[in-house]
């Protein structure tokens, strides 16, 4: 009686043994091909040289990330922070001046149907034709006020998803300020955050330029303006 | 009984989902769409269907007394293997069924199917049980996916129908799962019984 | 200091915020199949809450101690399922012998506990939250007391639905998950509680 189940759990233990040779290199491979093309979304560019990750304290993982000339293209960074229903882990992909050029949700928690829209709601211009200015794609959290308008921010945040927008944000934040800016630079970007109300929230001059990956510049860099009617209804 | 009729049983008469109420836990939980409710069931049923072959060609050399355990052995070890395979080569599903792809040992569905028909039942007549109680698994979840889908995000299967704008989220919430699964009882109840 | 208020947060999450039954669906069957009176609801409740902190310990051990130590982690769901069940069977034997009143009234609820998923998918979960023992037991502990909680309050709404006249198809399981749906919402309440406190305690 014994012996049977002694055989079963053996032969079984075998199959799973053989199983999970066949299939841990294959997994492995899945997470590391995951985070190559998350780095390529991010980045905006498919022909990239990602160096090795770097830990940063804090919980962030920084990849310095070259073209194919090894010209620098920016950092991308991973960050959490707490959102609604558990923590928020997102890549984020900055050029050297600390502009965003794109970002993916690695993993969340968070409702679905709100909170989970974060995966492209902060990326995409048209909100249900309101014209909303949601969008960081194209904008540099040292030089605008990089929280949710209900805060007084730029952002206009998640309907009905508050917390989860104010969770992003502020990863997005943090990675900014640990990895771009350097410790230093983390008073300094808080204070001009909050002073810089009025201006325009691109890194550059040349608002094409930086907006080239929204549809409309103009939603995307002329931030009070627009951000704040919506406050109000 | 014929093999057809083993399979049409397990769809109508013995759907585990509306008439048996079995394997309740990922039924509710993993129905927020109609794809992760069909990707459950799907998974469930290759469980069934492999479970339910083996135990036939082995309930001879088991005796009475480790037959349960035994049997949980056999189901813990598919399981592993599809977790291992889907966790390898469809990561997405992973990601959306989480916790509950190693849940489908206690799913009482399959160990059910084990003592009540496989352990009784030949090879051939038990794979068909297999898919006939998986494709009822299959279809209940698939079916109260699509209605909470539907009802919460005016999508189904992802093609968009009518805007997310009228959805009613709370369909697609932990509420709207039992509020459903209640609903469409009812309703089968209604349509099958008489 | 911060490790306390840590585990006061964990307490109040698994019992409120992600309830076991209400907001994770696990332990369905249970909450479904043994709810119709309040005294039988709190004794599954009690069964399964000591299973629960028993399981989680011994299934912990084993993961840190034989699976992880040998690399054996894909092992895991076979060797947590078969500890379950060995610990229900040896629970259930030793409370024959030792407390036959404690048996009188929770032995009827062992045997049905094996196939009771929140056990392994709290054992599952403590693994994957990376808790430690403390941790884990007290989350074990305060998930079977959300699991009995939600149990009681569901029974005794069952007891009054008894009373009442319902239409005839929803009688019985229909009107209990149209009943296990209102509790559900009145839970949903408690969401980002949480992450307040969290705020509150400054973790």
């Amino acid at each position: 009686m014994l012996v049977v189940l002694t055989v079963i759990a053996i032969v079984a233990a075998g199959v799973l043994a053989a199983v999970n040779a066949v299939t841990a290199p294959q997994i492995e491979k899945i997470n590391a091909d995951n985070l190559a093309a998350g780095i390529k979304a991010v980045m905006g560019n498919d022909d990239i040289t990602v160096a090795e990750p770097q830990e940063i304290e804090g919980g962030f993982t920084a990849y310095a990330v070259t073209d194919a000339n090894g010209e620098s293209l920016g950092t991308a960074v991973t960050s959490t922070s707490n959102g609604f229903g558990g923590p928020l882990q997102v890549l984020v992909g900055f050029d050297n001046e600390g502009t965003i050029l794109g970002y993916t949700i690695l993993a969340h928690a968070e409702t679905p149907g709100l909170g989970a829209k974060a995966s492209d709601w902060f990326q995409s211009e048209d909100k249900n034709g309101k014209g909303g200015n949601a969008c960081i794609v194209g904008k540099n959290p040292g030089q605008c006020n990089f929280t949710v308008s209900k805060d007084g921010g730029d952002i206009d945040a998640i309907t009905a998803s508050t917390i989860t927008s104010r969770a992003f944000l502020l990863s997005i934040q943090n990675a900014y300020n640990k990895v771009i800016a350097g410790q230093d630079a983390v008073s300094g970007a808080s204070t001009q955050a909050s002073s810089s109300d009025e201006e325009c929230c691109c890194g550059h001059e040349e608002s094409e330029e930086c907006c080239g990956e929204c549809e409309d510049e103009k939603d995307c860099c002329s931030a009070s303006d627009l951000g704040t009617p919506e406050v109000i209804e | 009984m014929n093999n057809f009729k083993v399979l049409l049983n397990g769809i109508i008469k013995e759907n585990p989902t509306f008439v048996l109420l079995l394997g309740m836990c990922p039924t509710l939980g993993t129905t927020s769409s109609a794809l992760n409710g069909m990707s459950m069931g799907l998974a469930t049923m290759a469980v069934l269907i492999v479970s339910n072959l083996l135990i036939s060609l082995i309930k001879k050399l088991i005796p009475d007394a480790v037959r349960i355990p035994s049997y949980i052995v056999v189901i813990a070890s598919l399981v592993t293997v599809l977790q291992m395979c889907i966790k390898a080569y469809a990561p997405d599903i992973d990601k959306s069924l989480g916790l509950f792809i190693p849940l489908i040992v206690v799913n009482c569905i399959i160990l059910g199917r084990a003592e009540s028909f496989a352990a009784k039942n030949g090879p051939i007549a038990s794979i068909f049980d297999g898919i006939g109680i998986g494709l009822g698994f299959t279809l209940g979840l698939t079916c109260l996916g699509a209605v909470r889908e539907l009802l919460g995000t005016g999508t189904i299967f992802g093609v968009t129908l009518w805007g997310e704008s009228y959805g009613m989220l709370l369909f697609v919430l932990a509420p709207g799962a039992f509020l459903v699964l209640g609903y469409l009882i009812v309703l089968f109840n209604k349509l099958v019984k008489k | 200091m911060d490790y306390v208020l840590n585990l006061v947060l964990i307490i109040i999450t698994a019992i409120f915020v992600n309830n076991v039954v209400l907001a994770q669906f696990l332990g369905i069957c249970p909450f479904l199949g043994v709810s119709k009176k309040v005294d039988t609801a709190s004794g599954m409740g009690m069964a399964v809450t000591a299973v629960l902190v028993v399981a989680t310990i011994v299934t912990y051990l084993i993961q840190t101690y034989v699976l992880n130590a040998f690399g054996l982690e894909y092992l895991q769901t076979i060797a947590f399922i078969l500890v379950i069940a060995a610990l229900v069977q040896m629970i259930e034997i030793i409370l024959k012998k030792t407390m036959p009143a404690l048996y009188q009234a929770l032995g009827v609820f062992l045997p049905l506990i094996t196939t009771n998923c929140c056990i392994l998918g709290v054992a599952i979960l403590v693994i994957q939250k990376d808790y430690d023992l403390l941790e884990g037991i007290i989350y074990a502990l305060s998930t079977g007391i959300g699991f009995l909680l939600a149990m009681v309050l569901f029974a005794g709404m069952r007891e009054q639905l008894e009373l009442t006249s319902v239409p005839k198809s929803f009688e019985g399981v229909p009107i209990a998950l149209v009943t296990a749906s209102l509790l559900a919402m009145a839970f949903m309440g408690f969401s980002g509680v949480d992450g307040g406190l969290k705020i509150l305690f400054g973790i």
